[in-house]
């Protein structure tokens, strides 16, 4: 153990701290109900890649990495734009935004 | 030594800020505690020497992202306090997924030789950065801009009211 400690944290670390928060987002996307709660949870999975391409540009020296994670932090936030739109139109038609009120489209 | 004590404070801050944010009941501190995720990350990259990346995720995660999640659940909630339930017959499904995922991720991650060996490699700043995406990467820039000015439209025109 006392190996490990007397280095800086390695790529695996980082890896596997993006891996738990990774899977703690999957986890709230599947089991919550409120649509805003999921869009929450999906907020931290994206965070959890960023943090890999971070890791990734900071063992690699490549800055390319950076600039990605860069433009999926810019592809998130458009992608909670539309989200949030479209809970506030579920709100209106069903006046609730649970993620099972829509049944519409089921079969 | 200081690296690793800095990296589980961080990582320790995140992790229970996540975890909050999928089982807490009260949708506006889900919220709040997302905020701290959101900053946890954004002392990671300073941690990763990513000092601008940390800079656009204060700014744009939690200045804009959280913002909008507030006006999002002011604009759709009827009364005081928003309480959610999880679906509960998903609950040890969702465990399951995640669970399973996370060994995945865990055994592609060990199997490989590649990260184990990864050493810390000199870091070019956030000049080179400026660079890069004003440089090889602007068309992708300009697209993004594009996707913005797209995404922002169609929120309007989904979310506007439509007179009869």
């Amino acid at each position: 153990m006392s190996e490990i400690m007397s280095q800086p944290p390695g790529l695996t670390a980082y890896l596997l701290l993006a891996a738990m928060l990774f899977c703690i987002g999957l986890y709230g996307v599947i089991s919550r109900k409120n649509s805003i709660a999921i869009l929450l949870s999906i907020e931290l999975m994206a965070n959890a890649v960023n943090i890999n391409l971070a890791a990734f540009a900071r063992f690699s020296g490549n800055l390319l990495s950076q600039g990605f994670a860069l433009f999926s932090i810019a592809l998130t936030v458009a992608e909670v734009v539309i989200g949030l739109a479209i809970v506030i139109l579920l709100y209106r038609s069903h006046k609730s935004i649970d993620a099972e009120a829509p049944t519409a489209l089921r079969g | 030594m200081m690296s690793w004590i800095a990296f589980t404070v961080i990582a320790g801050v995140i992790l229970t800020a996540a975890l909050q944010v999928v089982q807490s009941e009260d949708l506006v501190r889900t919220v709040f505690w997302l905020a701290l995720t959101l900053i946890g990350t954004a002392s990671l990259f300073v941690h990763l020497d990513a000092e601008f990346l940390a800079a656009v995720q204060v700014l744009l995660y939690t200045g804009g992202v959280i913002t909008l999640m507030l006006f999002g659940i002011m604009l759709t909630r009827r009364g005081a306090g928003v309480r959610i339930e999880h679906g509960s017959k998903d609950k040890p499904k969702a465990l399951a997924c995640g669970i399973a995922l996370f060994g995945a991720i865990v055994y592609s991650i060990y199997s490989d030789k590649q990260t184990a060996n990864a050493q810390i490699s000199d870091m070019a700043g956030t000049e080179e950065l400026g660079q890069l995406v004003l440089g090889d990467l602007v068309l992708p820039f300009e697209l993004l801009s594009l996707l913005l000015l797209a995404a922002m439209v169609g929120a309007i025109a989904l979310a506007r009211k439509v007179d009869p």
